[in-house]
């Protein structure tokens, strides 16, 4: 077995050779600075230089969508964000983007063509169950083989863009033992970090609703806590640490377990 | 004809309460905000058929909604044969859509059926009320008058009930004694008329028309109660679906204004351009009712209180103050309460109050995760998302306020491209030493 360095492309320096990628890979802030879910943007990023995919990273010149801005009521500066987005898309002709961050798929695609912005806007899991389905994608068993794995649904794929079916296909092609929460696919409890609460202290309350969710996983007795988003990772994770599983149980996101099983 | 007359003149005393009802709400909702344009009526139509006449939504909780489902076509049903017994009471005709034959067998019948079938099921909506510990219809909101208002509506769909198969079952006996031909087909009535003696036939034609005048007098009571009570979803659930806002949950409404603002800002050519004329100062945000959009306030007069919402939000689930189903009963009592004096005395009319502050806290507004659980949730699509990040625009927007934790985000964002304090310099450090197996 040989490894072989990635050099992940960044839009800028494709430009300046002439060049243009099929798609625009969105890091996402996560992506770029929490230590934790860098390892999945490198995760995919791995997939997509296996799968030959043509992309590229805005790198520097990306910035926030504006998204949590947004949520939080500053709809002026969601709107200089996004017009700044739109701009610098404009500059490279984006015309596919590929989001991991549910979040910003979400602004990207429901959001953005109110400010003019008109992409096609796809999310990973949404782009590698299109690569299986082809059969260009190949995945087993080999890693997971029948630990049981179960699902976390973002709120921003579930009920806001009624992405539900693709986690789970691909999951059950990654084990022989999925379980669902009781408490899934619409019905699915928040992992307590969308609409700004990520980045503040909860209201007073009785409990975290991260511990919540946490729970409803850990009844599951699944091994492995599978996320879409990096919110929710943030949670699920604080909340495996809080119960003190961190050991026994693993929360990773969909584009690790893929990694893993192909063995990159 | 006494009987003509008396009954005209009871059915335009109910139309004329009905008239002015409506033209008070009228007035309240032209105070109200736009939300978005009326399009797609085919989408509109399926959501129509779907989410109301199907149901959907309602089966989410597959029991309890089983239960809703049969009063809601029942009601349908049965909404036939009271148009029928208006045009009777008028025309002074007796089953006057009899000359539809075997369609009349079949309404009737279902009517009938359907009448039995509701019953049972208010019979199981008082006792879950009265007898219950249902979690789903406590918490701050529901104060002791919006119980007495369930109880009053369930009551009163009884006597409705009650008095229909009471009709049905006068008619079916004296008709049977007397030999007489019996128009429509009524199932239920003709099992429990078995079940009764008695063999004056005079005795059943008053059993009929007491529950006649009994049946019809209470439809024509409470048509005028509802608009006042938290059933006004009668009426109000069907074209509150209707109206629905067709975009993904997902999507928060542009605030086309501040577009406005923000393109002037960023482009030097146009920042000295004049204002349009018919620019006008517009609160940015939510404070008080009539800053809410139409639609807000037909979701709030629409919301019959089930608290479907508030038992699917997180924030509620783990003891915050925020409650989805609170917000939307909020701006209806508070419409209620400003929107008469602001028709009186105009729109600058202040009374020193606000939907926020005065009904709703800050603390509720920041605690939601914008999960879109209480929207999805909502069986008559009642959006109330969309609704509390409009409040905290106005608290951002108007007043700079916003928990701190927040407003070093809004920081970051604008001076680093990110909610976190890094620098976009090391966007790409994630990409360093990357390395893939080759096989």
């Amino acid at each position: 077995m040989e490894t072989r360095k990635i050099e992940v492309p960044v839009m800028a320096d494709l430009f300046s050779r002439g060049e243009k990628p099929e798609y625009l890979f969105w890091v996402g802030c996560a992506g770029a600075f929490d230590d934790r879910y860098k390892k999945v943007v490198r995760a995919f990023a791995k997939i997509l230089s296996y799968l030959n995919v043509s992309y590229a990273v805005l790198g520097k010149e990306e910035t926030c969508t504006g998204d949590p801005a947004r949520r939080a009521g500053n709809e002026m500066l969601f709107q200089m964000q996004a017009l700044q987005v739109i701009e610098t898309f404009k500059m490279y002709e984006v015309t596919k983007i590929i989001t991991i961050c549910p979040h910003c798929f979400n602004t990207f695609k429901n959001e953005y063509p109110d400010l003019g912005g008109n992409y096609e806007v796809t999310n990973y899991l949404q782009f590698l169950n299109r690569y299986i389905d082809d059969g260009k994608l190949k995945i087993d068993k080999k890693s997971l083989k029948n630990i049981s794995v179960t699902y976390h649904d973002p709120c921003y794929l579930g009920r806001a863009n009624d992405i539900y079916d693709e986690p789970r296909e691909i999951l059950k092609k990654l084990t022989g033992n999925f379980v669902e929460m009781h408490r899934n696919r619409s019905f699915a409890l928040c992992c307590g970090a969308g609409g700004g609460q990520m980045f503040k202290e909860a209201e007073k309350g009785d409990k975290e609703v991260f511990i919540e969710r946490t729970e409803d996983a850990l009844k599951t007795e699944a091994k492995v806590i599978a996320t879409a988003c990096p919110f929710c990772m943030t949670m699920i994770t604080d909340g495996l640490k809080y119960k003190n599983k961190e050991e026994d149980i693993k929360n990773l996101d969909i584009a690790e377990l893929i990694a893993q099983s192909l063995e990159l | 004809m006494t009987k003509q007359i008396v009954f005209s003149v009871t059915l335009l005393i109910t139309l004329g309460i009905f008239a002015y009802t409506v033209n008070r709400l009228i007035g309240l909702f032209k105070l109200t905000r736009p939300a978005f344009p009326i399009k797609d009526f085919g989408k509109r139509f399926g959501i129509m058929m779907g989410v109301a006449f199907g149901q959907k939504k309602i089966f989410r909780r597959p029991v309890i909604g089983f239960f809703h489902a049969l009063v809601f076509w029942g009601f349908c049903v049965i909404l036939i044969g009271s148009i029928e017994m208006v045009i009777d009471g008028v025309t002074g005709t007796d089953k006057v859509l009899k000359c539809l034959g075997p369609v009349y067998d079949f309404i009737m019948a279902s009517g009938d059926i359907f009448a039995f079938l509701i019953i049972i099921s208010i019979i199981v909506f008082l006792s879950r009320r009265l007898f219950f510990h249902i979690k789903r219809f406590e918490g701050v909101e529901m104060i002791k008058k919006t119980h007495i208002d369930a109880i009053i509506a369930l009551t009163l769909i009884l006597l409705l009930m009650v008095s229909l198969l009471a009709m049905n079952i006068g008619y079916v006996k004296h008709n049977t004694l007397l030999n007489e031909e019996i128009s429509g087909l009524y199932p239920v009535s003709n099992i429990l008329a078995g079940l009764i003696g008695g063999s004056s036939a005079d005795s059943y034609w008053v059993l009929n028309q007491i529950s006649w005048w009994t049946h019809i007098l209470t439809i024509f009571f409470f048509a005028n109660y509802l608009p006042y009570s938290k059933h006004f979803h009668v009426f109000m659930s069907v074209p509150n679906v209707f109206l629905s806002r067709l975009d993904p949950l997902g999507k928060l409404p542009n605030m086309d204004n501040i577009t406005r603002e923000v393109k002037l800002m960023l482009n030097p050519d146009t920042a000295f351009a004049a204002q349009p004329a018919d620019a006008t100062v517009e609160r940015f945000g939510v404070k008080d009712a009539e800053d809410a959009s139409w639609k807000n306030y037909f979701d709030s007069l629409s919301c019959t209180q089930c608290g479907r919402c508030t038992s699917v939000c997180p924030a509620n689930i783990t003891g915050k103050k925020l409650s989805p189903r609170k917000v939307m009963m909020n701006l209806r009592e508070r419409m209620k309460e400003k929107g008469p004096l602001m028709v009186k005395n105009g729109r600058d009319f202040s009374d020193n109050r606000s939907l926020l502050r005065d009904y709703i806290s800050e603390e509720e507004i920041w605690a939601c995760t914008t999960c879109n659980a209480c929207a999805k949730e909502c069986p008559i699509n009642i959006n109330h998302p969309t609704f509390i990040v409009d409040m905290r625009r106005y608290l951002v927007m108007e007043e700079a306020s916003a928990p701190g934790e927040l407003k070093a985000v809004f920081n970051n964002i604008e001076n680093n491209g990110a909610p976190w304090q890094y620098s976009a310099e090391d966007r790409l450090l994630w990409t360093k030493d990357l390395e893939i197996n080759v096989y």
